[in-house]
């Protein structure tokens, strides 16, 4: 009877699964990896140079941007502190929200949670996903964003990289926004590894714990 | 005399705590068949006690205030604080937990028929717990004020606004506000800190109290205290302590290996413990696209759903869950446990498991999708009704079947290794 009903239970789950399915829009997958330390330092680089005119990342500190990408404190300082005068400030956008208003029709979202919010995966093809749109205010679309109020800043950068080298470069970015959305993924990865490893020593005195009690109920 | 026990014969001769760690512990007599269906008991007290704890530390990072409340999560406990984010998963992953241990923990009472007299009054204080949980599972929702919290919240508190004449009012007086605000926040904190684990520490300590008055029921439902032995303990009887604390144990480092890799390596749950759109801070004028509660309560949002009136569709949630209190009552089986029921019990109960994670399905998705695993057109909405129908009919027809199919003979004393 039991297994009867745990294999009825496990028939449900496929239908929880399929349930997780969303949006129909056509995502390209980003290369995430989080190990790359210098992929990360090049978004940061393009964050900071970029995104961080117009949008916050007000939940991240610069000085934990500098510490976890291993970036020297004084590098970090005079290249990437645009917007904030102390390294321990979080980072917050360079224009003011009703000036932003005004040109955009819309605040800037912050983006520090951004590649939680939408994915990794949106994240990437966004950022890849503008293409000319004479109808628009800036002139520009995104394939991925319908009608988005955001010009394509990064416009100049594709036409003198080139298709291929702006790829990469938007997938450091988004490697870096990733990292941004939660900058413990990697350390609770590796702490989750030991703890598994724990408690599956800690299953041998427990079962054989469990054994010698049990041996004489019949 | 060593100095432990000339220290505990001081104490005993104050305080009965010897005399209750017997009576609950090393004296408590448990049926020796318990099988896999019983660790769910301990595996919540685990739970709960896991959110006690990390609970009162996330208290001390948190700040319950419209303005501050998305910025003390994701800056003081996922980046600031150091092991912050680990108090936090262990907080949300637990909810998730509490409510998975739960539910498995009720199945198995609806199996073995541990409802059955005389364990009425124990059934009927789970059933609090159950609904204090819920109560305290919704009110911690809202606080990390993201974009689900405050429209899933919305959701909710709008049900009671169906009811006629004092549903505006009522909505009015839960927010403390026109609309839903800081100043709900304040209150929905105050009560999921303070008032509702006191409510749910209590009745614990009355589900317990009462379970150990009448005893442990087991999978064959067999009444142990039938056959004692000369010193009247149950011959099919084995102390608590140490055999099930030792027992339970297992399952414990069994579920702690689920429990964290969940946590360590997938803390958003897919995007079912910890919602996506919850990474954007609440705002009262954005409604997102596609407002889902959290999994553990969508069976019942998806019975909310399937009548289109919204005042019966309330009614038949709150009756979804209230028929739930009287199932002591509606089952008149001669028998307590599944394994002696006829084979009409044994279909039925299937097929409400199977029904009540469907209706979970039904609650996530959209009502006018089409159902994907099905082989012919339907709506979520028409499977959700199916599902409610179903829900309902088990219960109202349960005094029908039980009393009239045949049943098995139930042996006298419990059969191990089954």
């Amino acid at each position: 009877m039991n297994k009867f009903l745990s294999v009825l239970l496990m028939l449900c789950l496929p239908a929880l699964v399929q349930a997780s399915g969303g949006e129909e829009i056509k995502l390209t997958t980003a290369p995430i990896n989080l190990d790359d330390k210098v992929s990360l330092q090049r978004g940061a680089q393009i964050f900071v140079n970029n995104c961080l005119g117009c949008h916050s990342a007000q939940y991240m500190r610069y000085e934990r941007v500098a510490e976890d990408l291993e970036i020297p404190l004084d590098i970090m300082k005079k290249n990437l502190l645009f917007t904030s005068e102390k390294i321990g400030d979080p980072m917050h956008s360079a224009i003011p929200v009703d000036l932003a208003k005004k040109w955009f029709g819309t605040v800037p979202p912050d983006l520090t949670l951004e590649a939680r919010l939408r994915g990794a995966d949106w994240v990437y093809s966004y950022l890849i996903s503008f293409y000319a749109d004479e109808k628009r205010p800036w002139k520009v679309n995104n394939h991925v964003f319908k009608d988005v109020g955001m010009p394509h800043v990064l416009s100049s950068m594709e036409k003198s990289l080139g298709e291929k080298a702006f790829k990469e470069a938007m997938a450091d970015l988004t490697n870096f926004m990733v990292y941004m959305a939660e900058p413990i993924r990697a350390e609770r990865e590796r702490i989750g590894v030991w703890v598994l490893i724990f408690l599956a020593v800690l299953a041998i005195p427990v079962y054989f714990l469990n054994r010698e009690y049990w041996k004489d109920v019949h | 005399m060593s100095l432990f026990q000339s220290l505990m014969g001081w104490v005993d001769d104050r305080f009965p705590a010897t005399k209750m760690f017997e009576e609950h512990m090393s004296k408590y007599y448990a049926p020796k068949n318990f099988n896999f269906w019983y660790f769910f008991g301990s595996l919540a007290m685990l739970v709960l006690v896991n959110q006690l704890l990390t609970g009162i530390w996330l208290t001390m990072l948190y700040n319950p205030t419209g303005d501050g409340a998305f910025a003390s999560v994701e800056m003081n406990m996922m980046r600031d604080v150091d092991y912050g984010w680990l108090l936090r998963y262990l907080h949300s992953t637990g909810a998730s937990a509490f409510f998975a241990v739960v539910y498995l923990h009720m199945f198995r009472g609806m199996m073995y028929g541990s409802y059955r007299a005389p364990r009425e009054l124990v059934w009927i204080f789970g059933m609090l717990i159950y609904l204090a949980l819920m109560a305290e599972g919704f009110m911690g929702y809202l606080l990390p004020w993201g974009q689900m919290s405050y429209w899933g919240a919305q959701v909710i508190i709008s049900l009671f606004g169906a009811i006629p004449y004092v549903g505006d009012a009522l909505m009015e007086w839960i927010r403390g506000d026109y609309l839903l605000s800081g100043i709900t926040l304040n209150r929905f904190f105050a009560l999921h800190v303070v008032a509702l684990p006191i409510v749910l520490l209590a009745l614990v300590v009355l589900h317990i109290i009462a379970l150990h008055e009448v005893g442990s029921n087991n999978p064959d439902g067999v009444d142990i205290k039938k056959y004692k032995d000369e010193n009247g303990v149950p011959l099919d009887g084995i102390p608590f302590h140490p055999y099930y604390t030792i027992h339970d144990l297992v399952g414990i480092v069994v579920f702690l290996a689920v429990f964290f890799v969940i946590l360590f390596f997938f803390p958003d749950g897919g995007g079912y413990f910890l919602e996506k759109p919850n990474f954007e801070p609440a705002n009262p004028l954005k409604t997102p696209d596609h407002i889902a509660p959290v999994w553990y309560f969508t069976p019942f949002y998806a019975i909310l759903r399937a009548i289109p009136d919204k005042l019966l569709g309330v009614i038949a949630m709150g009756a979804a869950i209230a028929i739930l209190f009287v199932l002591p009552w509606l089952d008149r089986s001669p028998v307590r446990s599944i394994r002696y029921k006829g084979w009409i019990s044994k279909v039925m109960l299937g097929l409400f498991a199977v029904f009540f994670v469907i209706l979970g399905v039904c609650g996530v998705k959209g009502p006018d999708i089409h159902v994907e695993f099905l082989p012919f057109e339907m709506t979520y909405r028409a499977l959700g009704q199916i599902g409610t129908a179903f829900y309902f009919l088990y219960f109202i027809l349960m005094p029908f079947w039980t009393s009239m199919e045949k049943c098995k003979p139930v042996p006298e004393r419990v059969r191990m290794g089954h």
